[in-house]
């Protein structure tokens, strides 16, 4: 008997990804879209992707998608939702997206309790607009506009998302993860599955961080690249459930 | 149908109830308040939402989100929350997404004065955010006409596929009068929108709300099909209002709050001898521009009464294209001119004072 | 017994496959495929256990893994 142990989720369409070799974007959209496809929830979801690298994430999700405008994918979730509240509403957003430009949207959403699902994915550096310091950039490290890498006294320290949002009551659910090791995908796809269950219940905003590289900005290879977040991210970033409803326990 | 008193601020939120609107995304601005506290009741009678975002970036985004699901959505706000929205609503523009937009104008620049203005003619009418874009610009002139120009509104942004704004004052906002009111509340027929993106629901192909064409080529097609939108709704939906002008020497125009003014400068005027008629623009975009080709061929001067230190006096030049002189009379930063004050100007003017 | 398939054309050629396969059965093929990357290739098939830990870490979604079970 063949049993198929990994294939395609139906929740992808068949675009090819349109990221750099290696970088673990690709993984975390895989992810969601395997956790959609597990709950079954694909024809009554609908996903909200940022600026910057992920800007075409809606070629990606096989399934009805907003593009909006920079760091403001929370409130175009929050239209959707308030418009639509039997459907499940993510948003994906990168950290330039989410924690820089957009905080003002995140934090609120947060606040306001918005039953939406936000996948936050933190690589510590702007992408798309090529390699520039971004809010989680981590002291010291090289960026093109931290040439001498991130000093304290010009660019200030890193937003710590995940605990700066579990702070607040509306938050719900909030948990850091990281794709670096299979292991840790595994545990990636648990937190998604729970942040969307937890948005099913009901229960209120639900975020996960996924610690995620780039080769290309980091001027790693691909598998450098998963050393060096295990080595200066994960410390900085300590994994971990941060709040948990009690009905998702 | 009943008669009821009103007030403009209240009428816009009624009106889009009436309209079949049950979502609203806002955030508090002075001279508009009167509109989120009448929804924030209304809307839950309604079955509607009321959502108060944390600022008015956040608000036309909601908008965003909610027009896209195929919804009627409404935001509203004053001059320098539309500022903030600018981008929102080049998105809106780029992803074809109808809503409409309140503006209850006030003085600018920067801050401002809260009191009543007309100086976001430019921004409402010439683009206001980035790229290349036009929004249907409804300019009311009393409580009834808010009423029914927010079912217009609402309407066309559905026909068009077009964020539609409706532009006020504080003086229109704020002032009561009597409108004719249905006395049940009705849901219109909405036409359907088998772009909108709420969810599969069994549907195979997804559908997408983006402004993303990365391909020039392809952002260049996007544009020609806009424009050709555009020409459309320039050749369909104009509209305006004439007042003595068949035999008019002297043509005061205006729009809104000073429409009004200078449309009783013309009764004034004719009882004082002087041949005055009134040209007032209800759509600004598309600007009635034939209207004043043709009252060129047959009045002397023109005179352009604004609340601001001239910006539609540009369209009114433009449409007038030389043939005719166009005169200025406008306060500004919340000041309103007052018909004496543009009765003298109109003597100043027939006299010939002002060459 | 199990069959690792890649969509040669999608590779990138990224090694992440390369780096969590337990069997180090991986390698990348010598000739370029269309984009001029090197594709991922398993080499000793029968060594494959199945554990799709490589498709697991693949950012492009380009591995299949099929595993034949036992009859009971």
């Amino acid at each position: 008997m063949a049993k198929v142990m990994f294939k395609r989720p139906a929740a992808l369409t068949d675009k090819q990804f349109h990221y750099c070799p290696g970088c673990t974007h690709g993984i975390i959209h895989r992810l969601v879209a395997e956790v959609i496809d597990e709950m079954g929830i694909r024809d009554h979801t609908v996903g909200v992707c940022p600026v910057g690298c992920s800007v075409f994430a809606y070629d990606y999700f096989n399934m009805d998608m907003f593009q909006a405008a920079h760091g403001r994918a929370p409130a175009v979730a929050t239209g959707i939702k308030r418009t639509l509240p039997d459907r499940m509403v993510f948003t994906y957003q990168g950290d330039g997206d989410l924690a820089s430009i957009g905080t003002a949207e995140i934090v609120h959403a947060a606040a306001r309790g918005e039953k939406i699902t936000t996948v936050f994915v933190n690589n510590a550096v702007y992408g798309m607009t090529g390699g520039q310091m971004a809010p989680t950039t981590l002291p010291g490290q090289k960026t093109t506009t931290t040439p001498k890498g991130r000093e304290k006294e010009a660019a200030g320290l890193p937003v710590k998302i995940s605990e700066m949002l579990s702070t607040l009551d509306g938050a719900v659910y909030v948990a850091r993860v990281s794709v670096h090791d299979p292991k840790h995908i595994t545990q990636a796809k648990k937190a998604i599955r729970k942040a969307f269950e937890v948005q099913q219940a009901g229960l209120g905003f639900s975020l996960v961080e996924v610690l995620s590289t780039c080769p290309t900005n980091w001027g790693l290879s691909p598998k450098e690249s998963l050393k060096w977040l295990a080595d200066n991210m994960l410390p900085y970033y300590p994994l971990g459930v941060y709040k948990e409803p009690a009905e998702v326990k | 149908m009943s008669k009821v008193l009103m007030k403009g601020n209240e009428a816009i939120g009624e009106g889009a109830i009436r309209a079949g609107c049950r979502h609203f995304f806002g955030y508090p601005i002075t001279p508009q308040s009167e509109l989120p506290h009448y929804l924030a009741k209304r809307m839950p009678e309604v079955g509607g939402v009321f959502l108060q975002a944390e600022s008015e970036t956040s608000s036309i985004n909601m908008v965003y989100g909610a027009a896209g699901t195929g919804f009627r959505v409404l935001t509203s706000s004053s001059s320098p929350g539309l500022s903030l929205m600018q981008e929102g609503i080049s998105y809106l523009a780029g992803a074809e997404l109808p809503c409409v937009i309140v503006n209850v104008m006030r003085g600018g620049p920067g801050l401002g004065s809260i009191a009543p203005a007309q100086s976001d003619y430019f921004q409402a009418v010439k683009g206001g955010g980035h790229g290349d874009y036009k929004l249907i610009v409804l300019a009311p002139a009393s409580v009834q006409e808010i009423i029914d120009l927010m079912q217009v509104a609402f309407d066309l942004g559905d026909k068009y596929r077009t964020p539609v704004m409706l532009v006020g004052d504080g003086i229109l906002g704020q002032m009561m009068e009597p409108v004719e009111l249905a006395d049940e509340v009705t849901l219109p027929e909405i036409t359907a929108k088998p772009w909108a993106a709420g969810g599969l629901k069994g549907r195979e192909t997804p559908n997408i709300i983006n402004s993303l064409y990365i391909v020039p080529e392809d952002c260049e097609k996007l544009n020609h099909r806009l424009f050709a939108k555009y020409e459309a709704i320039a050749t369909e939906e104009t509209r305006w209002e004439e007042y003595r002008l068949a035999d008019a020497e002297i043509v005061l125009t205006g729009f809104g709050t000073a429409a009004r003014i200078a449309k009783s400068v013309v009764d004034k005027a004719r009882a004082e001898g002087i041949k005055a008629g009134l040209i007032r623009p209800i759509t600004l975009w598309p600007f009635p521009s034939k209207v004043y080709a043709k009252a060129a061929e047959q009045a002397q001067r023109f005179l352009c009464v604004e609340m601001s230190m001239g910006q539609m006096i540009e369209d009114v030049k433009l449409a007038v294209n030389g043939k005719k002189p166009v005169h200025f009379y406008g306060r500004s930063g919340g000041m309103v001119p007052l018909a004496k004050d543009v009765l003298a100007e109109v003597k100043k003017i027939m006299a010939g004072g002002d060459e | 017994m199990a069959t690792v398939s890649f969509r040669e054309d999608r590779c990138k050629g990224c090694e992440l496959c390369i780096t969590v396969c337990p069997e180090k059965i991986i390698v990348l093929a010598d000739h370029i495929n269309a984009m001029g990357f090197h594709p991922a290739a398993v080499v000793e098939m029968d060594k494959c256990k199945g554990c799709a830990m490589c498709a697991r870490m693949c950012p492009d979604v380009v591995i299949e893994v099929v595993k034949e079970e036992k009859q009971a």
